[in-house]
């Protein structure tokens, strides 16, 4: 795979670092195999856990017999719902919507199970291999039940419940009227209808999930491992659980080996094994299987929405209407009812419309949990109001980008307000196009889909116009603050200590913000630590999800070094026995106005600040200061991808022939890694858009359980890229900076399904729903010709 | 992820390989190249109490000629096959299908013998045997005995192979370069939904056809065959012709391909297969 970038920036040291294409810091101990993960942790005296799960999708506990797996030398213990359901608490939803009927959900199962995959109950051993040889000798006597598996079925008069004691499968409701949505319909030259059907996704991260918990009986404290996207929040809400203070609980997250929002949760085998350390004063590590994966950690999307859509004969898009059903699984964690939600406040994409309505019904089925996965709720968006595009453009015989060209905002109007009421902070959603357009060679490609279909193959190209929002945001609108943290430190040997609240996992912030760092002070690069992950050392943060951490987290960083300079301008006043209004700072060093001679660099300065012999009266010693960031508002990146692809008419095999994509996240901190999100990103869209699909067989077992049957994209299935941005700076932080970690895969499945609907467009196909695997094209090609 | 508990014994020689199978039976499973064995140990399917890795019985990694035909140790991974120069000028279908098993690791350690008595539906190597109508020579401590390609798939996943055999040979006669294999591989795992080896003698006006993931076991398209004997190969022939390349099999369904789909892709692969094949020569 070869990635063309038409603007990379030329390296140029004088110019500073933010800006600057650098290899990332973290890399050689990633590569060189020498990073800690979770299961790389040497604890002494550790035991181990593994989990016995429920075989079945809907089941009644009837026992539970675990003598003969007690009696294998080398088990500690074997621990049921009986034994632990009262003391490692119920696993939180942060986000429950008014009205929403939710069931206690216990960190094992107590008298039924509910998914395959249910933790039933876990053993402690020795040693992994004797902990999992005494799962087999655990003896549980399951009543199976009907499985609730089909959420639109789940809605029926008469279907068995997945919690009986709710009395309905409906897990929530949510309505977003927005704007004279009645009006605008009755307005409307023409009502388009269709059904679009997002699957369920597994977001399949490299390293699993595990844990480990050691707890400190003389302080009566826990340190907590956990391959997290979230210590902060985990701190935050496993103390209830387990039943110790806040101030007692360290959470650490390792080296991560990729979230993708799969571990932006709090989870039942978290509690668990921090309660086994309690309770069996000794360390207890967990480390979960890639079957454990793909069953018993959150999955994404699965949507299917019934929309209408008000348009005018000339391409206006006055409103939609859209029926939103979400298959939630079987318990709300921590943000499953808010995912959907983002969908409905997104459904506008970048479009003026006057109107929006959103009923969304979220639905208890005996499957995991959904939650979020990159992108969360915005990929089901974009997908949406894109195929819509497309969809009106068809329907009326015009150009699909002129449709979007008549209902973008001009880069003029904003901050602009869409119909749902979010504040879109900047955009030229005009200019990403035509930038697209141009790297395309629009008129060339159009040109080759004449010729190859004048030849009768089956070539399409389609685009996408995004936008999304992220930077998740102003504590108003977040469950639990949505502010972040930062402490700067300049040591007494000048060298800086940044840390940060932040939780990178793979997005490269030991670098970027080491970047922001070196040019703020004017310090090098190599002088700076960037710390994360460990609640002991970043006292506060709100952790990494939502493409958050460069907008909100940079801001943090760059407030507290403002807070230093700004105390060190009065530190360097005394000593050079001015006033610090008379001090300037630039490149690192601090001097009397006008005059270089007297500068003075962080080295020295630092010194006397912690040596302390001259500080000025009033002064406290030491130069570090923290911040905390509010966000205004939450920012929002756009961009445009066209794809090219052709279909094997015989086969049904997608193709992706080119690939363009202009994505515009504000001032770029480090374009290597901004190119590396968008790749990753698209790659993911490329996996959800031709070959990727959780499936539960009718009495809810799951087929897609391992990668020999859940296919995720290889190298040889990700095309050339063409990638360009422009940049749209961000007013919602003084950085500049949008967010880059999700737009890939929001921007880039619909740009591949409307490729592909556009391939099958001559045989008649006006729509197809996800995943394009070669059988499901093959069909609707066969259904057409079928039909002529 | 963890096996069950079990021994390992790593014998140097056949014979001593099929001493231990005879003595321990039913307990034990012979190790090739690990890649069926090991991830059925992982998820518990296979529960061998002993393991017996035959994998360093240098004898049984060879290929050469051999009175006429080309003998091919049943170790000899798909790696050493693919990248045979004397295959690629005999027997050129073995590479081609060699380089389509799996990814470069699996080919690197797994093993020709090892695949084919493993007799997955939707493995390559059994629509190649059956296309070349090769032979299996398989040892046991009785002697040895050699079976025909088209006796030597049983079933699913059993091959003819018994309980305290070990294959030692497979025997391949030198062919014409108007071979070819294709396959349509399932997404996730890379196995074949539809794979066909395709064997075209231009002079006798005969064709052998094999299809592999379709059904059960792999097959020779023998409908295909007969309605291309004694014609000359051609775009028309081949398409009439590849209409049959699953008659007569009950194609399996799961959520990779219907049945309907692959009996579809039978038919496309076949044509596929053929024209490729001839266009070789």
């Amino acid at each position: 795979m070869v990635t063309t970038t038409e603007n990379a920036p030329e390296v140029n040291a004088s110019q500073g670092y933010f800006g600057r294409a650098m290899k990332r810091v973290e890399d050689p101990r990633l590569i060189k195999g020498i990073a800690t993960y979770v299961d790389d942790l040497k604890l002494p005296g550790v035991l181990h856990a593994e989990f016995l799960r429920s075989p079945h999708a809907n089941a009644n506990i009837k026992s539970i017999k675990t003598d003969a797996a007690k009696k294998l030398p080398g088990v500690l213990g074997i621990f049921t719902g009986a034994d632990v359901n009262d003391k490692a608490g119920t696993i939180p939803c942060a986000s429950p919507l008014p009205g929403g009927k939710s069931p206690a959900h216990t960190v094992l199962a107590g008298a039924r199970a509910y998914f395959v995959g249910h933790p039933v109950a876990v053993v402690v051993a020795e040693t992994r291999t004797i902990a999992r040889d005494a799962l087999d000798l655990v003896d549980v006597d399951y009543e199976p039940l009907p499985a609730v598996i089909d959420p639109e079925k789940a809605l029926e008069e008469g279907s068995p419940l997945t919690h009986p004691e709710l009395g309905t499968n409906v897990a929530f409701t949510w309505s977003l009227p927005a704007g004279d949505v009645d009006g605008a319909f009755k307005e409307a030259d023409k009502i388009l209808k269709i059904r679009m059907v997002h699957p369920r996704l597994t977001p399949m991260a490299i390293e699993p999930r595990g844990c480990a918990a050691s707890w400190h009986a003389g302080e009566s404290s826990l340190t907590l491992w956990t391959s997290t996207q979230i210590p902060h929040l985990v701190r935050t809400l496993l103390p209830g659980m387990i039943h110790i203070p806040e101030n007692k609980l360290r959470v650490v997250a390792p080296e991560v080996g990729g979230g993708f929002g799969s571990k932006l949760n709090l989870y039942a085998e978290e509690a668990v094994v921090s309660y086994l350390a309690m309770h069996l004063d000794r360390p207890v590590k967990w480390i979960e299987g890639r079957r454990e994966n793909a069953s018993a950690t959150t999955h994404g999307r699965d949507q299917i929405a019934d929309n209408e859509i008000a348009i005018q004969k000339d391409g206006t898009v006055l409103a939609i209407r859209s029926k939103i059903i979400a298959d939630v699984g079987s318990y709300c964690q921590l943000l499953t009812p808010a995912i959907p939600t983002l969908t409905g406040l997104m459904l506008c994409g970048c479009y003026k419309l006057k109107a929006v309505r959103v009923d969304l019904t979220g639905v208890h089925t005996n499957k995991m949990s959904t939650d979020a996965y990159r992108g969360a709720g915005r990929p089901e968006a974009a997908y949406m109001i894109e195929r819509v595009m497309d969809l009106v453009a068809s329907e009326l015989g015009l150009d699909p980008v002129e449709v979007r060209l008549k209902n973008m905002p001009e880069s003029t109007e904003f901050p602009f307000t869409t119909a749902t009421g979010l504040m879109y902070d900047s955009g030229n959603y005009q200019a990403a196009l035509k930038k697209a357009q141009d790297l395309a060679d629009w008129p060339k490609l159009l040109e080759e889909r004449d010729t190859a279909r004048k030849a009768g193959r089956l070539f399409g190209i389609g685009l996408s116009t995004y936008v999304e929002i992220c930077a998740l945001g102003p504590s108003k609108i977040m469950a639990a603050g949505g502010w972040e943290w930062a402490c700067v430190r300049i040591e007494i040997s000048g060298k800086v200590t940044v840390i940060t609240g932040t939780t990178p996992h793979g997005q490269g912030q030991e670098t970027s913000f080491a970047q922001i760092a070196a040019d703020r002070l004017g310090v090098p690069i190599e002088d700076i630590v960037v710390l994360r992950g460990d609640t002991a050392t970043a006292h506060f943060g709100r952790d990494t999800y939502g493409s958050r951490a460069t907008a909100l987290g940079g801001t943090a960083i760059v407030m507290s070094i403002d807070k230093i300079i700004e105390k060190t301008k009065t530190l360097a006043a005394a000593l050079l026995e001015s006033t610090p209004k008379e001090i300037e700072f630039k490149d690192g060093k601090f001097f009397i106005n006008g005059n270089a001679k007297t500068a003075l660099g962080w080295g020295q300065l630092a010194s006397e600040a912690y040596v302390a012999k001259n500080l000025p009266a009033g002064l406290e010693p030491g130069l570090e200061a923290s911040s905390f960031f509010e966000p205004p508002n939450c920012t929002y990146p756009f961009g445009t991808h066209i794809v090219a692809v052709e279909v094997d008419r015989d086969t049904g095999q997608v193709k992706i022939l080119k690939y363009i994509a202009v994505d515009d996240c504000g001032k770029q901190v480090n374009p290597l890694l901004v190119e590396g999100q968008v790749q990753g990103g698209i790659a993911q869209s490329i996996g959800a858009a031709l070959m990727e699909k959780t499936v539960y067989d009718e009495n809810g077992q799951l087929l897609t359980g391992e990668f020999m049957d859940y296919a995720i994209p290889r190298a040889a299935d990700i095309p050339d890229f063409v990638l360009g941005s422009t940049v749209t700076p961000s007013p919602s932080n003084p950085l500049g900076v949008k967010g880059v970690g999700e737009a890939g895969t929001i921007g880039a499945t619909p740009a591949i399904a409307n490729a592909v609907v556009d391939a099958l467009s001559p045989l008649g196909i006006r729509h197809l729903d996800l995943p394009f695997t070669p059988e499901r094209v093959w069909r609707a090609i066969q259904e057409k010709e079928g039909q002529s | 992820m963890i096996p069950a508990a079990f021994d390992y014994v790593r014998p140097a020689t056949l014979d001593e390989a099929l001493g231990l199978l005879g003595k321990h039976g039913e307990d034990a499973k012979v190790l090739a190249g690990g890649h069926s064995l090991i991830p059925a140990m992982k998820l518990r399917l296979a529960q061998p109490k002993i393991v017996i890795d035959i994998g360093r019985i240098g004898d049984l990694r060879s290929i050469g000629e051999r009175d006429g035909k080309i003998a091919i140790g049943a170790l000899t991974t798909h790696y050493e096959i693919e990248s045979s120069d004397l295959l690629g000028r005999s027997c050129p279908l073995l590479p081609e299908v060699a380089g389509k098993i799996g990814d470069v690791q699996v080919r690197n350690k797994g093993t020709i013998g090892g695949s084919c008595v493993h007799a997955d539906p939707a493995g390559d190597w059994p629509a190649a045997m059956l296309a070349l109508d090769a032979e299996f020579e398989i040892a046991s401590p009785r002697g040895t005995r050699t079976v025909a390609a088209k006796d030597f798939f049983v079933d699913m996943l059993t091959s003819a192979v018994e309980s305290g055999e070990i294959l030692k040979f497979i025997h391949v006669p030198v062919t014409a370069k108007t071979a070819a294999y294709v396959k349509f591989a399932q997404k996730a795992s890379g196995f074949a939904v539809a794979g066909v080896a395709a064997v075209v003698d231009q002079a006798r006006k005969a064709v052998a056809v094999a299809v592999t993931g379709v059904a059960a076991k792999a097959y020779r398209a023998t409908g295909v065959e007969s309605s291309l004997r004694g014609l000359e190969i051609s775009a028309a022939t081949i398409a009439t012709a590849a209409q049959k390349a699953a008659d007569g099999v009950d194609a399996l369904s799961d959520i990779h391909a219907s049945a309907e789909f692959r009996v579809h892709l039978a038919r496309v692969y076949a044509v596929r297969a053929l024209e490729l094949a001839a266009s070789r020569g």
